[in-house]
């Protein structure tokens, strides 16, 4: 920052920041909260991308064919639920990587969504509604960074039940023996394919619902473009936040400050080196997955059974 | 993934049966053709769906694709950059790395050259000299991006899935940042470049052909690599550590050595893509370098087995694809992502197929004889 910039143009860009932290960061929250489920189950799903725009993609034309945003979100969760159901089904085959298998789930989920897209990239279908926040404070850039999107709350409630029902659910300790040692599970007589395929199943879920707020909300159209990555950094968020569901909460606005920093920088009038701060929300992850590769603390809490940390 | 081998791993052939390599070869051929069989029936059910004629479909690919001189061309030149890229992922998956940057690489290499070529091509260096130049620098900085991955990946113990993606998205992001920026070539309104190399400085077609230099250096370096892989020292360390790096280590294989050169012969391929895409096909650096070529480059890879000199037809085979891609569009009446679908799917199917190998009783040589 140099000496021209005033400090009211501070204020409104961390103001801009604040708010886009919160917008930016929904659909990471999701995608992360669904590789979470899956991850303590001992698999792992790059393909979460896919869902994320076929998500997209399927919440901007159930919104415009029913003229109801909720169904579109209803309709991307079942988009997300297939195609994470594919996945679920064909890694638990013998001899099949699970990697691999997301890498073809991205390209596959893409080419679907970018294919049936096509006639929705014009029409305005209808938007969810934010709830208003700010209002009380009078002050119109609060306001503005204040409107939450329900989405946002589904989330952060997700996340508080995730983290309880781990700890304190018949399932969810399931969940995490799976994922900890498939012998154990089975030894105890637990189907570790059904256990695994369920969780990949519902991760892709969510995934598809990080996908509609892309598309229904914020940026809040269809296009080709929409997705930069947010399904493969919610991987990455998942391994920063140390397979806890309220660290994935942290992470997701962490992650969402810095992809609101580009945004937020212009919308003060800083424009130059626009492609460099987009560009923040990846050298962030890199940063983290660094630092976190080789930490004890993450080795400590990773489910035993999951290939990436192998 | 399976380590795949194409030599024969035994010497002892069963008598009156094929050797134990043929039948892994074989094996390695038939399953990845099967795949692509069930795709394109999957496929064509998926079209029957939509109420379109799968028949016509597959012909006009042929037709698009190889039917006449002028479109087997067209498939060649898209073949290119696909053979280096589809190389660049089969290099470090034999030595046990999932590195899926080449798109990145490619985008890099081509920013690199274009940026080198400024200078040169301003001060009239003869382009025998700012070629090599050009190249070079595209082969460095692909080659030091994926390096870089294969880097953190053995010395600080990062997936190097994930972040050789991360890398392509920041490759890309620093290539638009100086397009627009820096580099910008001031007569590129609507489409931000950066400074032409002028057709003085383009590399030309191989002769009697319209296709690029980019598809004999491609050749060229599957050849090269392919022996490299199976008939050196350094290939047969690269694939010892890939079956097993522990196993490597323990030997005293300079396993960290091995996987950064690896990844830096990977990127190089990748970044060399880049320069033909430049100095070829487009004449300057823009956002049209980032048209997919690093990603359909591993499906590429992974249809060939991992095997360089298999990368060959198989990127051809794609280059014909993409080449078909707009004939289908106005026939048919279909959106362009029609190929991202079929590929896509043949992505899917091709990994499930992983599944059958050492289970189909025909290719299996000691059960055979076993129970006869």
């Amino acid at each position: 920052m140099n000496a021209t910039i005033s400090d009211g143009a501070m204020v409104t860009a961390l103001i801009a920041m604040l708010g886009g932290a919160i917008r930016v960061s929904t659909p990471f929250m999701f995608v992360a909260l669904g590789e979470c489920l899956t991850e303590k189950s001992g698999r792992i799903n790059l393909g979460l991308e896919g869902s994320l725009v076929l998500g997209a993609m399927v919440a901007y034309a159930a919104s415009y064919l029913t003229g109801s945003p909720w169904t579109g979100v209803l309709f991307a969760g079942c988009a997300g639920l297939v195609l994470g159901a594919l996945h679920g089904f064909i890694c638990k085959l013998p001899k099949v990587n699970d990697i691999a298998v997301g890498i073809a789930f991205m390209s596959f989920g893409t080419g679907l969504a970018f294919f049936f897209g096509k006639p929705y990239i014009q029409p305005q279908a209808p938007r969810l509604e934010a709830i208003h926040l700010g209002d009380w404070t009078g002050d119109p850039r609060l306001a503005q960074a204040l409107e939450v999107n329900p989405l946002f709350f589904v989330g952060v409630g997700l996340a508080l039940f995730m983290a309880w029902a781990f700890r304190n659910t018949r399932f969810g300790l399931i969940i995490r023996m799976t994922g900890d040692s498939a012998a154990a599970a089975k030894a105890m007589g637990v189907s570790v394919d059904l256990v695994r395929f369920i969780a990949t199943a519902v991760g892709g879920f969510l995934a598809g619902i990080g996908g509609a707020f892309l598309s229904l909300y914020y940026p809040g159209s269809w296009n080709q473009g929409l997705s930069s990555g947010q399904g493969l950094m919610a991987v990455a968020l998942v391994i920063f936040a140390r397979w806890g569901p309220l660290r994935c909460i942290l992470a997701a606005l962490l992650f969402g400050a810095a992809g609101a920093l580009g945004p937020s920088l212009q919308s003060v009038g800083i424009s130059q080196g626009y492609y460099f701060f987009n560009a923040a929300p990846y050298i962030l992850t890199l940063f983290i997955m660094v630092a976190s590769a080789r930490s004890k603390a993450a080795a400590r809490e990773a489910p035993g059974e999951l290939s990436i940390t192998k | 993934m399976a380590d795949m081998t194409v030599q024969p791993l035994s010497v002892a052939a069963v008598k009156r049966r094929p050797s134990v390599g043929t039948l892994k070869l074989a094996e390695s051929i038939f399953i990845p053709l099967a795949a692509l069989i069930v795709s394109a029936a999957l496929f064509s059910i998926f079209l029957l769906c939509l109420g379109k004629s799968p028949l016509m479909f597959f012909q006009l690919i042929w037709v698009g694709g190889f039917g006449s001189s002028f479109s087997f061309q067209n498939s060649l030149q898209r073949a290119a950059p696909l053979i280096l890229t589809g190389l660049a992922f089969a290099i470090p998956a034999r030595i046990g790395l999932t590195m899926i940057g080449g798109e990145g690489a490619l985008v890099l290499g081509g920013l690199a050259a274009a940026a080198i070529a400024i200078p040169l091509v301003s001060a009239g260096v003869a382009p025998f000299l700012t070629l090599p130049v050009m190249a070079l620098a595209a082969i460095l900085a692909g080659g030091v991006w994926i390096g870089f991955a294969g880097w953190l990946r053995y010395y600080r113990g990062v997936n190097e899935t994930i972040s050789s993606l991360l890398l392509s998205y920041i490759a890309i992001a620093t290539m638009n940042f100086f397009v627009e920026g820096a580099l910008r070539d001031p007569a590129s309104a609507n489409k931000p470049s950066t400074m032409p190399i002028g057709d003085a400085y383009r590399i030309g077609a191989i002769p009697g052909t319209q296709v690029h230099w980019g598809l004999a250096a491609g050749l060229l370096l599957a050849v090269i690599l392919h022996v490299a892989m199976t008939r050196t020292t350094f290939g047969f360390a690269a694939r010892v550590t890939g079956g097993n790096a522990r196993a490597a280590l323990a030997q005293g294989l300079p396993v960290g050595k091995l996987i950064v050169i690896c990844c830096m012969l990977a990127g190089g391929c990748a970044g060399l893509a880049g320069f033909y895409e430049v100095a070829a096909v487009h004449g300057q650096a823009n956002a049209s370098l980032v048209a997919g070529y690093g990603f359909t480059g591993i499906l590429v890879a992974f249809l060939a087995r991992q095997v360089p000199l298999a990368v060959v037809p198989v990127a051809v085979l794609f280059g014909a694809l993409a080449a078909a891609g707009g004939v289908i569009q106005r026939r048919m009446g279909m959106p362009d992502a029609t190929v991202l679908v079929l590929q896509g799917l043949i992505f899917v199917v091709l990994l499930t197929s992983e599944t059958f190998y050492g289970r189909i009783p025909f290719f299996q040589p000691k059960s055979a004889e076993d129970r006869t």
